[in-house]
Parts: C-alpha cells; sequence; structure tokens
C-alpha cells in the first residue's frame, strides 16, 4: 500500500493514496524511507509529521504505510541504552554514520545477535494471562529483567526453555482459548501514545528519597507521584533534575533529554558509569535508560521522546518496579507540539501553543500512578514517578506551558534566579514551592522517622515564613531595632538556608543525604534556635550566641563524611550545649 | 538535472511563488535570473502539488514577473570549504570579497550541518585562559563550549570579544582558527574586529563572513551557518580548534522574524516565530567536541539585548540552549568599569568541568564560590547601606561593602589590554578574600585556607 507526497512543508508532508492507512500509522517517507505519523487523513490524502529532515523530499516521492502505530520495543537490552525520540539506539547510529546522525538509518532498537540468559519460572501447563511472568533474565546485575506475557493474552503454556536466547527466539509457546498456539519471544511491542494497562491505581504513600534536602524534608515526592520543575535558564534546572536520576531510590530512571542540550546528554552519559548508587553498590547506569533528542535534532521526534520514555518506564513498572521518568523539558516538547500544529494550520490557542496542549499534558502526567500489576500474582505492585522540567520563556510563570502544568502535578519545585545569583543551590524558592503529598506520607514519615520528622518540617517552615516577614522589617529599620528573639528568627532562618537547604551537587560528601542525616541536621539547626531562645529568656546577648565556634562548625556539618556523621553532629551538639550555658553563666555572674 | 521556469507568479517581500514546477524538493537551492542577467539565490520552503513557495537570499528589487527565470539546482545551499579559507574575507552568503581568487574546494558542505549524535560528543573538559580575571576565575570558558555575551547597544561587547580571541589560549596548545561572522553590524564595528585580528597578526587564522547593516537582511539567515560550515570542517576535518564568533544574533533573529512574517506564519512572542528555540539551536547545538577527532569548536555568539532585557525572546532562548551567559553591565560601564562583566547573573555551566586541580589549581572551585557569595553579600549589604546608611550595618557588613567595592575596582576592572594568567586571578581573589574574617570563609576547604591565605592577616 503506497501513496504519493503532494505537498512538503518543513517536516510536515501531505501524501495521496493512502485510503489504507490508519490515523496514528507509521510511515516511510520517499527513497530515503524516512520514518514518519500520519496526524490526520482527508477522504485518501494524509498529513504525516516526519521524524527526520525532510530536506530534499518533493511532490511524487513514494510513502508506504507500515500499517502499525508508533510503537516501542521492551525487552532485555533497554538498560544502559541511549535512545534517540523513537527508540533508535544512537551508540549503533555512531558505528553505522559516524559523529552526525544520517537520515533514513534504521537499527532494529533492542540488540539482536545479543543472547540473554533466560531462567523459566513458568510450567507447562500453567494457564497464565496477561503480565504473568514467564522467565527472568538477569539484564544488569542490579536489574532483574522479568519477561511477562504481553497485555491482552491468555490461554495454557505449551512449552518453555531454558538457556541462552536473542530476543527474537522464542522462547515459551502459549495455547490460547481459540486453540491456536502463540510463540513468544522476549520481546513485546506496545504503541507509544497508548499507556499500558494494570489492574488498579492507588493513593501514592511512600516517599521517594532523593537525598536532596530541600526536597526530601520540605517538599517530598511519593513514589507514584507527579512533579514540574520550573525555573529561568541558569536557575540549575538541569542540575537539579540530574541529581533525581542520581540519587532517587527507585529502581529504574529513565532519563528524558527532550529539546536540550547535547552536552547534557554526554555529561549524563559519560557520568553516570562513573557513580556508584549508594543503594546497591553498582554503577548507576545500570539502572538507567536514556532518551536524547537534543535540540538540533529533528522537532517531530522531540514530539514522541516524552512518549517513548514514558512507555518504556511503564513496562518496567508492570513488572513491580519503582520507576522514576525524569523529562527535561516539557516546554520544548510542547514546542514541538506548536510547530507541528501550524504547519497543520490549526487554529492556535494561547501564545500560539494549541488548544489540546494542557489535555496532552494531563495525559502524560496521568501516566504516573501507584499500580497494581496485571498478572495472576496477587500484590505485584509498581510505582512510576514523572517528574518534568519546565522551561518559561523570561521565567514568567504564567505563559500556558507552566499554568497546564500547575494545573496537573502535585508538587511544585519553583528554581529562583535570585537564589541562584547568590550561588544558593538547589535554587528551590521556599515560599513558593509546595508539595501535596504531605498528608498522605505522613504515616509513614511518622513511623520511619518519627513525628518530630514533620514537627521539624513545620517549625523550620515557619521561620522561613517569619524571616521573609521580618526582612521587611529590617528593609525599613535596620537589623538593630529588631527583638533580641527576631534576631534569633533571623539567624536560625539563615542557619537553615545556608547549612541545610544549601546542597553543593559537586562535593562528593554533600551531593546526596539519606533521610535520617536529614532530619539529624535539621534537628540540630533547630536544637541551636531552641538552647539561643532559652538563653535569650534569660538574658543572654544574642551577638554573643552567633559568635559560639559549635555555630561555625554547625555550617560545616553537612561536609562530614557518611561514616562519621552521626558522631560530628553529636559532638557539635554537645558543645553547643556547654558553651550556651557558659555564655547563660558568664552574663549571671555580672 | 536542472529545470529553469519562467512561471514565477508572485513576490512579497522575500518569497516568491513558482507555479507549474515538477521534481522540485524541500530546502533545494535556486537561482533567479534577472534580464539584465543579475543572479540571485533562493531556497524552496514549500512545494504543494506543482506550486512552490521560495525565499530569497537576497532583495527582490528588479525582479520581473514575466522575463525572469528560476533555475533549480536539486541541491540545498551548500558553502565550499578548503583550508585556503584561512585569511579570507566572505560575503554573507560565502563568496570571497576580498579581492583574491575564488575557493579551490576541497569540499561541498550543505550549511545546515547534521544533527550531531549526543552519543559522539565529547565532553568539554580543557580549561581555556581568556586572561580576563571574570571569565577564567569565576565564569570559567572550555573548549567546545558555547558561551554568549548578553550586551546592550552602546556598551563593549566587541571589545570584550577581541579581547578573548586576542589572549584566548589553552595550556598544551594546539593548532588555531578564528571564524568570525559579521551579521548586520555596521561598517565601523566589522572594521573594529578587522584591525584588530590585524593588529595581531591573527587575520592569517581567521576566515572572516561579512554581512554588513546595509547587506540584504535576509542573507543574514544563511550567514552565521556558512561560518559553522566552515568552522566544522576547520575543526573536525582539519583538527584544529576554532573560536567562533557570531555578532550580532539579534540581527538574525530579526531577519528570520521578517521572513516568518512574510509567509503570514503564527507568531510566538513578540511577533518571532514559535520556533525560534529550534532554529537557534541547530546553531548554537554546532559547536563542541567529537569523539575521535582532535579539534574543537568554541563558541561566542554575542547578542545586543534590546532595553537590556533579559527576558527579551532573544537572550532568553539563547541562555536556554548555551552552556551559560556573559552579561554585560551598563552600570559597572557608566562606573568606569572595562570590562563591565556583571559577574552575578553570568555564568558558565562547565566551569565545574574546567577547573580545579590538574587544570586549574585545586583552590579554585572553592575560592570562586566564596567570592561570588562574598560578592552578592556585599552588594546586597550597599543597598541597604544607601537606604539606611552606614549606621544600620554590623562591623562584618560593613566590611563585605568594602569587599563588594574593592573587588570591582580590582578584581572586575582590569582594562580591555591586561593578559591576567589563572595565578593571578586565583591570587587576586585570595587577597581579597583576606579582607573578611577567616571565619567566613564556609565554602573554601581548611587545608587551602592554611596553604594559600596571605599569612598576616590570618595572625591578625
Amino acid at each position: 500500500m503506497s501513496g504519493k507526497i503532494v505537498k512538503v512543508s518543513g517536516p510536515l508532508v501531505v501524501a495521496t493514496g493512502l485510503g489504507d492507512a490508519n490515523m496514528a500509522d507509521v510511515v516511510r517517507v520517499g527513497e530515503q524511507r524516512l520514518i514518519g505519523e500520519i496526524l490526520n487523513m482527508t477522504g485518501d490524502s494524509a498529513s504525516i509529521q516526519v521524524y527526520e529532515e525532510t530536506s530534499g523530499l518533493g511532490p511524487g516521492a513514494v510513502v508506504e504505510t507500515t500499517g502499525a502505530p508508533l510503537s516501542v520495543e521492551l525487552g532485555p537490552g533497554l538498560i544502559e541504552t541511549i535512545y534517540d525520540g523513537i527508540q533508535r539506539p544512537l551508540e549503533k547510529i555512531m558505528s553505522i554514520s559516524g559523529a552526525t546522525i544520517q537520515r533514513g538509518v534504521e537499527v532494529p532498537a533492542l540488540d539482536r545477535e545479543r543472547k540473554w540468559t533466560f531462567q523459566p519460572v513458568a510450567k507447562p501447563g500453567d494457564a497464565l494471562q496477561g503480565g504473568d511472568i514467564l522467565g527472568l533474565v538477569q539484564e544488569t546485575p542490579v536489574v532483574l529483567h522479568k519477561i511477562m506475557v504481553p497485555p491482552r493474552m491468555k490461554g495454557t503454556l505449551v512449552s518453555i526453555e531454558n538457556g541462552e536466547f536473542t530476543v527474537e527466539e522464542t522462547v515459551a509457546v502459549l495455547k490460547t482459548d481459540d486453540g491456536k498456539e502463540v510463540p513468544l519471544t522476549m520481546v513485546q511491542k506496545w504503541p507509544v501514545r497508548v499507556g499500558r494497562p494494570y489492574k488498579h491505581k492507588y493513593p501514592p504513600k511512600t516517599p521517594l528519597c532523593s537525598g536532596q534536602r530541600i526536597i526530601d524534608t520540605l517538599f517530598p515526592l511519593a513514589k507514584g507521584g507527579t512533579a514540574a520543575v520550573p525555573g529561568p535558564f541558569g536557575s540549575g534546572k538541569t542540575v537539579v533534575q540530574h541529581q533525581l536520576a542520581k540519587w532517587s531510590d527507585v529502581d529504574i530512571v529513565v532519563y528524558i533529554g527532550c529539546g536540550e542540550r547535547g552536552n547534557e546528554m554526554t555529561d549524563v552519559l559519560r557520568e553516570f558509569p562513573e557513580l556508584v548508587d549508594p543503594r546497591t553498590g553498582e554503577s548507576l547506569m545500570k539502572r538507567t535508560v536514556l532518551i536524547a533528542n537534543t535540540s538540533d535534532m529533528p522537532v517531530a521526534a522531540r514530539e514522541a521522546s516524552i512518549y517513548t520514555g514514558i512507555t518504556i518506564a511503564e513496562y518496567f513498572r508492570d513488572m513491580g518496579y519503582d520507576v522514576a521518568v525524569i523529562a527535561d523539558s516539557t516546554s520544548r516538547w510542547a514546542e514541538a507540539l506548536r510547530e507541528m500544529s501550524g504547519r497543520l494550520e490549526e487554529m492556535p490557542g494561547e501564545e500560539g501553543y494549541p488548544a489540546y496542549l494542557s489535555s496532552r499534558l494531563a495525559q502524560f502526567y496521568e501516566r504516573a500512578g501507584v499500580v497494581e500489576c496485571l498478572g495472576s500474582d496477587a500484590e505485584r505492585r509498581g510505582t512510576l514517578t514523572a517528574v518534568g522540567a519546565v522551561s518559561p520563556p523570561g521565567g514568567d510563570l504564567s505563559e500556558p506551558v507552566s499554568q497546564a502544568t500547575m494545573r496537573i502535578v502535585k508538587v511544585f519545585w519553583s528554581l529562583d534566579s535570585g537564589l541562584a545569583y547568590r550561588r544558593h543551590f538547589p535554587a528551590i524558592n521556599w515560599l513558593r514551592s509546595h508539595s501535596l503529598y504531605l498528608d498522605g506520607l505522613k504515616e509513614w514519615f511518622d513511623e520511619n522517622l518519627g513525628e518530630e520528622f514533620l514537627q521539624q518540617r513545620e517549625k523550620a517552615m515557619a521561620i522561613l515564613q517569619e524571616e521573609s516577614s521580618l526582612n521587611e522589617i529590617v528593609q525599613l529599620v535596620g537589623k538593630d531595632s529588631l527583638s533580641p528573639k527576631d534576631q534569633l528568627t533571623l539567624e536560625t532562618a539563615r542557619i537553615i538556608r545556608e547549612d541545610f537547604l544549601q546542597q553543593n551537587a559537586f562535593m562528593d560528601e554533600d551531593s546526596h543525604s539519606p533521610f535520617l542525616r536529614q532530619r539529624r541536621l535539621l534537628g540540630l539547626a533547630l536544637h541551636y534556635d531552641k538552647l539561643c531562645r532559652d538563653a535569650i529568656e534569660q538574658g543572654a546577648d544574642p551577638a554573643q550566641l552567633f559568635a559560639i565556634p559549635a555555630r561555625d562548625r554547625l555550617g560545616r556539618a553537612k561536609s562530614a563524611s557518611a561514616e562519621q556523621y552521626a558522631a560530628v553532629f553529636d559532638n557539635i551538639g554537645m558543645d553547643m550545649e556547654d558553651q550556651i550555658a557558659a555564655i547563660v553563666k558568664g552574663g549571671e555572674d555580672e | 538535472m536542472i529545470r529553469e521556469y519562467k512561471t514565477i507568479h508572485q513576490v512579497d517581500g522575500p518569497l516568491m511563488m513558482v507555479e507549474h514546477v515538477q521534481g522540485v524538493t524541500y530546502d533545494e537551492l535556486g537561482e533567479i535570473e534577472l534580464p539584465n542577467g543579475d543572479v540571485r539565490r533562493c531556497k524552496v520552503l514549500e512545494v504543494n502539488g506543482d506550486t512552490a513557495v521560495v525565499q530569497l537570499f537576497e532583495s527582490s528589487a528588479g525582479i520581473n514577473l514575466r522575463d525572469s527565470k528560476i533555475r533549480f539546482l536539486g541541491h540545498p545551499l551548500e558553502l565550499a570549504v578548503s583550508d585556503d579559507m584561512l585569511g579570507r574575507v566572505f560575503n554573507g552568503m560565502g563568496q570571497p570579497i576580498d579581492g583574491g581568487p575564488e575557493i579551490l574546494a576541497a569540499d561541498h558542505r550543505d550549511i545546515n550541518g547534521l544533527a550531531m549524535n549526543p552519543a559522539a560528543r565529547d565532553y568539554p573538559n580543557e580549561f581555556i585562559q581568556t586572561g580576563i580575571s571574570t571569565i577564567d576565575g569565576l565564569n570559567t570558558l572550555v573548549r567546545g563550549q558555547k558561551l554568549p555575551i548578553f550586551s546592550g547597544s552602546g556598551l563593549p561587547h566587541s571589545n570584550l570579544a577581541a579581547q578573548i580571541a586576542r589572549q584566548a589560549k589553552v595550556l598544551g596548545g594546539g593548532n588555531f582558527a578564528v571564524v568570525f561572522a559579521a551579521i548586520g553590524i555596521t561598517f565601523e564595528e566589522s572594521e573594529f574586529f578587522i584591525q584588530d585580528f590585524r593588529r595581531t597578526g591573527a587575520l592569517d587564522r581567521t576566515v572572516l563572513f561579512i554581512n554588513l547593516a546595509n547587506d540584504p537582511a535576509v542573507e543574514r539567515i544563511a550567514t552565521p551557518r556558512m561560518a559553522l560550515t566552515a568552522a566544522e570542517y576547520l575543526a573536525f576535518d582539519k583538527g584544529m580548534h576554532v573560536l567562533v564568533i557570531l555578532t550580532d544574533i539579534t540581527n538574525y533573529a530579526e531577519a528570520l522574524r521578517e521572513v516568518s512574517a512574510a509567509k503570514k506564519e503564527v507568531p510566538g512572542r513578540r511577533g518571532y516565530p514559535g520556533y525560534l528555540y529550534t532554529d537557534l539551536a541547530t546553531m548554537y547545538e554546532r559547536a563542541g567536541r567529537r569523539l575521535g577527532t582532535e579539534g574543537s569548536i568554541t563558541m561566542i555568539p554575542i547578542l545586543t539585548m534590546p532595553e537590556d532585557d533579559k527576558t527579551h525572546p532573544i537572550p532568553d532562548l539563547t541562555g536556554y540552549i548555551t552552556e551559560g551567559q556573559i552579561i554585560l553591565s551598563r552600570d559597572l560601564f557608566r562606573a568606569g568599569v572595562n570590562p563591565p562583566v556583571d559577574v552575578l547573573p553570568s555564568l558558565s555551566r562547565l566551569k565545574d568541568k574546567g577547573i580545579g586541580e590538574g587544570k586549574t589549581r585545586e583552590d579554585h572551585s572553592g575560592t570562586m564560590n566564596q567570592l561570588f557569595a562574598a560578592y552578592a553579600t556585599g552588594k546586597e549589604n550597599k543597598e541597604l547601606m544607601s537606604i539606611l546608611g552606614e549606621a544600620a550595618l554590623s562591623p562584618t557588613d560593613l566590611i563585605y561593602a568594602k569587599f563588594a567595592d574593592e573587588f570591582e575596582k580590582r578584581y572586575v576592572s582590569q582594562g580591555f589590554d591586561e593578559n591576567r594568567s589563572i595565578e593571578e586571578t586565583l591570587d587576586l581573589g585570595w587577597e581579597l578574600l583576606s579582607m573578611l574574617p577567616v571565619g567566613e570563609l564556609k565554602r573554601i576547604k581548611e587545608e587551602h585556607i592554611e596553604k594559600y591565605l596571605p599569612k598576616k592577616d590570618k595572625e591578625a
């Protein structure tokens, strides 16, 4: 079945003679067999978005439909691979076409040569349904890849193999209810724009530990939740995203570089293999899938890239894993949507974005969640957490993409260029950010970290709030006119800001901080506040209290090593008590 | 196959519609021959059935619909590249204008280039010493980086760019070249660069592409791509370390807007096309290093921010693509600080990869953060002081305020001729930091304070 091009306008191609094609089919365009997707159809003519540069295409060139929608291959070999927006492995492309991406390169997403050790779990005679586990493949030292029966399939297992196989070889045969024997391989195909099915969805109850103090303590994200990181350029969006990808306590991370810098992807690609996951002791790359559609790569494939990424993530979620999808940046994705919409001559909504922008965004984030996976085994639960960066033009959050995102996501980490200029990183503004998971996570926090965790958080937030109103007074009348207690509030707020919230992503000891350590550090800061407050009641001079050596050491507490931090914190706490007591005593003696 | 038509149906600004064409493809280059023998170039923007919409690279004045001929050449706009380009001057469309011979092409390259495979990029991490403290010390430039200068009209960005081109060197050396693209700037600005390159003997290592303010605006869309095509050839085929200076990107974006408006596209912010980000990215992303090749492209685009507004779409989108920005400040310039680099909002994203032991010096990262923080605090205190008076500040606050003044005077203001080594820059940083109480230096490792802080102050 083939048609002919009648119109070419950038990445948009219109072809006629495609009466047999379906909406959303993948097509091959021109002699170079460029990959495209049908966006809409009128009679037998179809508008096609082409995922590669269309230079050199003209009317008359052949268009063939593949008869299937844009799909990804799911199976062993995904982990540690870097793909482009339509799941072509970039390292393979490099070996074919060198440092630049030539057009029309065809490479299978999963390595066809590589053999995997397949270890059967199901037995012949078992009645199986979609999502049931056939067998296991140790894909990397930390990822046990569960080979599942594709969704919507049901039957009795006739035979199952054991040994080394490539992804295309049959590992099991299933007899369906209507008597057909279906050979199963280790690979499934799934259309990217359709969410993979599950049994039930639940509200998120456990926090995702990112090791970032301002995130975990002040604005926590739940496993299975959604978050957005908006910020103007230079405010450290990408560093926050990288930190999440590095240190989140999840099993799998899918990192989507969507219309961003090439060097950032290279950075991930070179740095992650060197970093050690504190939970497994293995390299972080061993749990990471990268999707890179950098800003100079074709814009239509950028639109597809976030779907490719989230579909891969859903597949791992279906195995019962905790998965995080990190998309940098959804604004670039929206721009790709806008560009295609403009070329289709659709009626624009706000700022030229199509009217369906917010529903598309909502569909993306709604694929996150805590689910009970398909399969007859009870209680296999997986989570999919979605974090998207937003790049608002000029840092102005009133633009359509930020607004549409804010309506959907539950956690909002608002980056602030003012903080970034002061080199306060992560530059998340504590007054403008929020997390709606606090209530849902309360039970977990109380149980695992004690009730004081959330109490401390509340206290810290109150101090920071108070600081901002005190600052207004200071602007008018100066610091000295404040009461000693208010001066202490300012000092404590400074400690919280500088010695707790600031975190250096490039310093090994400080890059990542577990929950317990976060609780202890904030506890120490608040302990100082309490001791000083009591001392001030008894007439101590605030200036003296702020100058104690333990205050200085508190400032360096975050650089203590992971093995020694508990002892260091204890020691600082004791010194603090002694030194403040001495000041109080000195005051009394006079 | 060359096809010639006399069926130009409509000319509208830089756009032309040609009817009854066959076999014309998207992005193909065309030539229009006027009745008087003039030849102008254009490219295909859209083909719909037998109608092609083409965009002229030159003025449409003088085109006669009945007698002008249009030829389609079957390939996109190309540049003839060779290492003979060094030392030569070209116009915005890549034709020599220095009176010298035609270039004997080693190859013809599509000026749009191809997207670089992120897996094939080599991460930029080699320190470039520019001799300018605010860049070397605080916003370090590395090989393969794209670091724009955000300036305003009337600010000395050209002097700064020329100073970087003149002084930039890498420890270890390498084969160095400069590719300079003048995009719609004035004759005087362009002449300033040429004279500066000539004065320092850099002209022989330089390729210049000149599109002046009175050259056709649409030509500007091709000029930076010409320059980058030449740069890619020199860097990745010839193994040179190429510094590309593009000035002024604002003029480029305006040309793009002009064409977009003529095409009646739905405008994005401030009338610029919605694809401005993608379009700029396809230029900026051509900077970098590639695995397995010797050379590199380091890019310094210069743009003048309309109304000094950083949130204007051109600087805004640029900032989202490039790896940092050097921002010039009108206030500093007025105060006689030169180069007037506004340190706080300036940023080099790759600095952490290019500094530290083995690259610059072990204390670089700590002192850099400390200087930033101290300067920010100092400036805040100065603001406070101007509202409330000196009495409202604590002694420490006053020291910080004084620090900020000294910092601007000694660290930032070095003039356009002083070339400081990285050691000089770092030592100057320590000298300034020694004004502060030692207890305030929290961002520096204690052993570095011990080793580098000037001694007399520590005892005091």
